[in-house]
């Protein structure tokens, strides 16, 4: 079954709920009754077993045998037992690998398998996984499907999906049940006949359905001037366990053009923006800003700038919105950029009000950063870079489980930026993105 | 000898370390850590792990000793003739004397601890600590999934300082952007911690059923003789400095 509905309608909740983790009264209210198997539901029962968004945010051990164990020691299995259901649930979701292997080791879509093994352990009569793709790229979409695939036709469980992106599970499920804005039941039956009755409503909610999948937004395209370019850079990063080196093609950032860096999980995409952004040092070769972005810096390589001196001249959104909030209301965040720059108080109070109507940020001025959503951060995050004006954004997979709805304003959004003879350098994996925004591509293969 | 030693409980390990590091703190003198040593490293002969890997994982306590009994020398107490004084240093017989026994100590100490415990594995200690020591596995585990957040942790880290640089508040007031940071780290740490937890739960941590352990984790005669070897080498190095005269005890 496929729970569909937009934002904030309470998916996640109910799917909380199934599972038994909702925690108790002190945390919320409910009300009427949820009965699984004709008693209120109980994690300690492990009749419904649970798959999250977050890869990294459900592994428990460092070994790929003793997560999957994990589960099976909590319901008292005996032990010969638990180690058959390890190889059997490890086998069903197609992960065959040394059950020594480190949890740290496997990729987004090797961990969600993984916690798709070890909720399949302990035989639970109902599966839910919560947008368990929201967080990986194609490929690893690719595999966490094809498990549930093979899954499902293993076992007589029960399966709740939410996802937004509907053509990854319309040929899997039996049932589309579609939940309102209220939370309350808005549609439901066959895949077929639910898309062609709520497709635009469903995809005006965010989620993506294949035949309202939001436009490319226009743009004027001018060609402009060169602002970074590289020669023979090398990037790279030293780490005790994963050193790794990187030589990037020449490259040139242009205002009113936007250049993408695509390809796998851990080919060095991020490392390779985050020098260009000025933020690493190159590990050989130079980065070089060119007189019209460097402007009255003394030295051309980004790197070298003072932290005040790169702020309105490349400005960084983090792919983790949470690790660049600095403040504790929306408002104040927004801030944060101009008062660096020692603006005089009337300018920065219209520079943050602009972006706070400009980026529907305005109901939530006083909000805490953290308790924003996923889409909410992700607006919030490049308001922050913006109230800066810098020439030159870059982001890093700026569109990572958004749904269709913060997708197509962030696009939008960007268009404008380029059309305002910005640059961007983005990293993504998201092809759809680059379609509608890059005009250079740089694949970087695997490391 | 090094196979039935490398498939030793790690509670055993911990439990030898402590006994040679309790014996060893009664007194202070250079007989006894002298002694002890020179056990040590008899029985680390008698493992026989490669010299490489030995030298490699001791050098930090192979540093430290020196590093220690310089200290000590220079300003420890004095006593006896003095040798060299330079402000507040005062390198005396007696002070000396303690330099070497303190040296020789955090080797005595640091030697068997390190080469025991480094190749511990943190799951290992916690079926042992669970199923051995029979801690509550609410604590074991808890602290099990804490100890692999901590790598997240170190990733967090190193993009909290990126995203100040990125920001343009880290030119100045370094102290209160790294109290910033610290506390950016605890907000992140906690979000993790709780999503790590829900995950637990979710998997039946903590339901009503009695907990069984997958990894089983005994206790062998030869972790009862590791035990014993850990106490007979403070024993012995205790008696040799109290038939010596030379015990100085610490609490006295």
């Amino acid at each position: 079954m496929l729970l569909l509905g937009p934002s904030g309608a309470g998916k996640s909740t109910l799917l909380q709920a199934l599972a038994g983790v909702l925690g108790g009264n002190d945390e919320g209210e409910q009300e009427g009754r949820l009965l699984i198997d004709g008693a209120p539901p109980d994690p300690g029962s492990g009749r419904a077993g649970m798959v999250l968004q977050d890869p990294d945010g459900q592994v428990i051990l460092s070994r790929v045998g003793d997560e999957v164990a994990f589960g099976c020691e909590n319901l008292g299995l005996p032990r010969d037992e638990i180690w058959g259901r390890v190889s059997w649930s490890l086998d069903a979701v197609g992960l065959r690998v040394p059950l020594d292997r480190a949890t740290h080791r496997l990729s987004g879509g090797q961990k969600q398998r993984l916690a798709l093994a070890a909720v399949l352990a302990m035989r639970p009569g109902l599966l839910l996984l919560d947008e368990p793709t929201a967080n990986l790229d194609p490929a690893g979409a690719r595999e966490v499907r094809n498990a549930v695939e093979q899954v499902l036709a293993q076992t007589t469980a029960t399966l709740v999906i939410i996802e937004h992106r509907v053509d990854i599970w319309a040929d899997l499920v039996d049932r589309v049940v579609v939940l309102g804005d209220d939370g309350g039941l808005l549609d439901h039956g066959d895949v077929a006949s639910v898309l062609v009755r709520r497709g635009a409503e469903l995809a005006a909610g965010g989620i993506w359905v294949p035949d309202h999948l939001p436009r490319f937004p226009s743009r004027s395209r001018t060609v402009g001037e060169a602002l970074v370019s590289t020669d023979q850079l090398v990037v790279g990063r030293q780490g005790e366990s994963d050193d790794f080196r990187l030589a990037s093609p020449d490259l040139l950032v242009t205002s009113g053009r936007a250049l993408a860096v695509t390809g796998s999980t851990g080919s060095g995409k991020t490392s390779l923006i985050l020098t260009l952004a000025g933020l690493l040092p190159p590990a050989a070769g130079r980065v070089v800003a060119s007189p019209a972005l460097a402007g009255g810096v003394s030295s051309s390589e980004p790197h070298r700038w003072r932290s005040r001196e790169l702020l309105t001249r490349i400005g960084t959104v983090f792919q983790e919105p949470e690790h660049q909030f600095l403040a504790s209301t929306v408002r104040a965040e927004l801030e944060v950029g101009p008062r660096a720059l020692g603006l005089p108080r009337a300018d920065a109070d219209a520079r943050v009000d602009s972006l706070l109507d400009r980026l529907r940020l305005r109901h939530l001025e006083r909000a805490n950063p953290f308790t924003l959503s996923g889409g909410e951060k992700r607006r919030l995050s490049v308001a922050t870079v913006l109230a800066a004006a810098p020439r030159v954004l870059v982001l890093d997979e700026p569109t990572f489980g958004q749904d269709a709805r913060t997708w197509a304003q962030l696009v939008e959004l960007l268009a404008e930026l380029l059309d305002d003879d910005r640059a961007l350098v983005l990293s993504t994996h998201d092809q759809r993105l680059v379609k509608a925004l890059a005009d250079v591509q740089i694949r970087l293969g695997e490391s | 000898m090094r196979a039935a030693y490398e498939r030793t409980n790690p509670v055993a390990r911990i439990a030898a370390s402590l006994a040679i590091a309790l014996c060893l703190v009664l007194t202070i003198d250079i007989v006894s850590a002298g002694v002890a040593l020179a056990l040590e490293l008899a029985l680390f002969l008698t493992l026989g792990m490669p010299a490489r890997t030995f030298w490699l994982r001791t050098s930090p306590v192979w540093i430290a000793a020196p590093f220690t009994a310089l200290t000590i020398a220079l300003y420890g107490r004095t006593s006896g003739t003095v040798h060299a004084e330079f402000l507040l240093a005062r390198v005396s017989d007696g002070s000396l004397e303690l330099a070497a026994a303190t040296g020789l100590r955090v080797l005595a100490i640091g030697l068997p601890a390190v080469v025991l415990m480094i190749s511990v594995d943190a799951t290992a200690l916690a079926d042992g600590l669970a199923q051995v020591v029979r801690l509550p596995a609410r604590f074991v585990l808890g602290a099990l999934a804490a100890f692999r957040l901590v790598g997240l942790l170190a990733d967090d880290w190193r993009y909290l300082k990126l995203a100040r640089r990125a920001r343009g508040v880290a030119d100045r007031g370094r102290l209160a952007r790294l109290f910033g940071q610290v506390l950016a780290l605890l907000v992140l740490a906690i979000r993790r911690g709780s999503k790590v937890a829900t995950a637990m739960e979710a998997r039946a941590f903590g339901g009503a059923s009695a907990r069984t352990w997958a990894r089983e984790s005994r206790w062998h005669g030869r972790d009862t003789v590791l035990v014993v070897v850990g106490f007979l080498v403070g024993a012995i190095a205790l008696t040799a400095s109290i038939v010596t005269g030379s015990w100085n005890a610490i609490l006295s």
